[in-house]
């Protein structure tokens, strides 16, 4: 009777810390979620939106020019790496299933996965703003589209893994060329899971801050001009939100609280619509 | 699959074929010219961070290593100090995160009702989604005020006067420091390890679950003597991910580690660690040695970040068939 006892006793507590660490994650993350939306919101204004980073000691001010740097350096390093990443994708899928090379790829993709972004900073910097002679726009998409790239890779591979060999085998049945199967019929299969592991590749890089601080820098001024240091959100949240001036501390909050709407909106959304398609 | 050669036959035919072969190499090469974007990346990274790190390398040997100095007026650098501070938050946040994501994944897998995994499970990988940046924010202003006045005066007040340990909890609690970046640290890669442990998790067969099950075996009793031996490669794997997470994380930590270039024995001292450093002085550092050896600290975090990492994704792979994550 005691060692059933104990058993019992030993499992209760064990299913009670297990639920515990459970409601400590959850509360972790709701605790951020509330810090931001309260101390966010209160920062939300139409300022925000319409002008510029303030000069140090002067009142209100937005993050027009970091708003439009970011999305600039956003949208320029999502341009370079969903190709790259979609085309070795396809390479890893279609023609990798077998050779050393691409099993070697796949490692070294998922050992990028999470390297240390601000490294992937300095390389960028070594790279590409000692040589051309400054820090700028281009830099900074550069070193994103760098931390894209394994993501849309390994998000591209795995979904065409996924594609019945009988769908590609009837394609070659009736004669199509191996190209025209990869991108014609396998990839046009699994389209929506490409385009999620390109949003969340984007969501990814939205906040990622260190590979911005010596690349595209930051710019007080509104420019749309990517071959100069650029203002951008993430380095504009660093640097206000350990200034002394409170309108700054202010609008790092509002910086914050849009880049986290922007990466929750889009974990959220493309969880919910994978779901529902393959409940169809 | 082997490449298709171009047979004879009908003289039309043969060329369309022909066509279609040329095409397929072309389109072969150009995927896979894209792919070694990926490996050349990597190998760019390490030789160009060795050639800029080469005067430090030069004039600093191996020492660089186990130097305790950050003088940049002396142009006398050593890593010591931020090599220290890098080990100690990610081992002592992986001392915190491994119990909680083991916990948490026990839940997902055993006793969550099947209904409530789906978004239990969406909202832990959630927190991995939130920019470190925010949590940066978040640690400074929220966490490290609150820490100060509610945390650490009890465990000083517990803990301070136990030999050898008392040290650890010594110094004034001014919230921000070694302890704070790590339990902030531990936030951000619970959800890694929590989901690579609920993954392996799932690989357990259901039929030595239930054999477990039916011999009378209680919940706890399965994990522990079924399903943990079953994915313990798997397990360590997961631990190795989020302790390679841990060491590269530059925002967070910058915000609340208190970015002090010296090793202090007590954990609420300030700190510093690889990545704040680089993100603290590189902006404006001088040319010459000190650069050199900000160059030099980041291909140490790299080396260090890529060996981790690749015996992680070597154990988890092992442990989940060639499918990996």
């Amino acid at each position: 009777m005691t060692l059933y006892n104990s058993r019992i006793w030993r499992n209760r507590i064990g299913i009670t810390l297990s639920m515990l660490a459970m409601s400590l994650g959850l509360i972790a993350l709701l605790w951020i979620l509330w810090t931001l939306f309260s101390k966010g919101f209160a920062a939300l204004s139409w300022d925000l939106f319409t002008q510029d980073t303030p000069a140090p000691g002067t009142d209100g001010g937005g993050l027009r020019n970091a708003i439009v740097g970011s999305g600039l350096i956003l949208f320029f390093s999502m341009l370079i790496s969903t190709p790259i990443g979609i085309l070795a994708g396809i390479y890893l899928a279609e023609y990798g299933r077998v050779s050393k090379f691409a099993s070697f790829t796949r490692f070294m993709t998922d050992i990028m996965l999470s390297a240390p972004s601000i490294v992937i900073g300095l390389f960028v910097y070594a790279l590409f703003v000692v040589t051309t002679g400054g820090f700028s726009g281009w830099a900074g998409s550069l070193a994103l589209a760098l931390i894209a790239i394994p993501v849309v890779v390994r998000t591209t591979e795995n979904m065409l893994k996924l594609v019945p060999t009988s769908l590609r085998e009837a394609a070659f049945a009736v004669g199509a060329p191996r190209w025209q199967v990869s991108l014609k019929i396998t990839l046009r299969a699994v389209k929506s899971g490409v385009a999620t592991g390109v949003l969340l590749a984007m969501a990814r890089i939205t906040g990622e801050t260190a590979p911005l601080l010596f690349t595209a820098l930051n710019n007080q001024f509104f420019s749309t001009n990517m071959a100069e240091p650029m203002g951008n959100l993430p380095v504009v949240i660093y640097q206000f939100a350990l200034s002394p001036y409170d309108n700054w501390v202010n609008l790092a909050w509002g910086g914050a609280l849009l880049i986290a709407l922007v990466v929750l909106a889009v974990n959220i959304g493309v969880r919910v619509a994978f779901r529902n398609k393959h409940k169809r | 699959m082997s490449e298709p050669s171009p047979p004879a036959g009908i003289d039309l035919h043969a060329q369309q074929v022909r066509k279609f072969w040329l095409q397929d190499k072309i389109f072969h090469h150009a995927t896979q010219l894209f792919a070694f974007v990926v490996l050349a990346a990597l190998v760019g990274i390490l030789v160009s961070l060795t050639i800029e790190a080469w005067p430090s390398l030069k004039a600093f040997g191996p020492s660089f290593l186990w130097t305790n100095v950050w003088s940049v007026p002396d142009d006398e650098f050593g890593a010591l100090a931020a090599i220290y501070g890098t080990v100690v938050t990610s081992v002592l946040a992986l001392l915190i995160a491994v119990p909680i994501s083991f916990g948490i994944a026990l839940f997902l897998t055993e006793i969550c009702p099947v209904w409530l995994r789906r978004p239990l499970g969406t909202a832990i990988e959630l927190l991995a989604g939130i920019p470190s940046i925010v949590y940066g924010i978040w640690g400074l202003f929220v966490f490290a005020p609150l820490f100060a006045e509610y945390i650490q005066p009890p465990l000083q007040a517990l803990l301070g006067d136990v030999p050898v340990i008392g040290g650890w909890f010594s110094g004034p609690p001014i919230g921000v420091g070694i302890l704070t970046a790590s339990i902030v640290l531990s936030m951000m890669v619970i959800p890694f390890i929590a989901s690579v442990m609920r993954d392996v998790f799932e690989t357990v067969p259901d039929v030595l679950r239930e054999s477990a099950y039916a011999v009378g075996c209680t919940t706890w009793e399965v994990v522990r003597n079924v399903v943990l031996p079953y994915t313990r490669v798997g397990v360590i794997g997961g631990i190795m991910l989020g302790l390679g997470r841990a060491l590269g994380e530059t925002m967070a930590v910058t915000f609340v580690i208190g970015n002090a270039n010296r090793i202090n024995g007590s954990l609420f001292a300030p700190g510093t660690s690889i990545a704040s450093t680089l993100a603290n002085e590189f902006g404006e550092a001088d040319p010459g040695l000190h650069i050199a050896s900000l160059f030099e600290l980041g291909l140490v975090l790299f080396v260090i970040t890529f060996i981790v990492l690749a015996i992680s994704r070597w154990l988890i792979s092992r442990s989940m068939g060639s499918e990996g994550l």
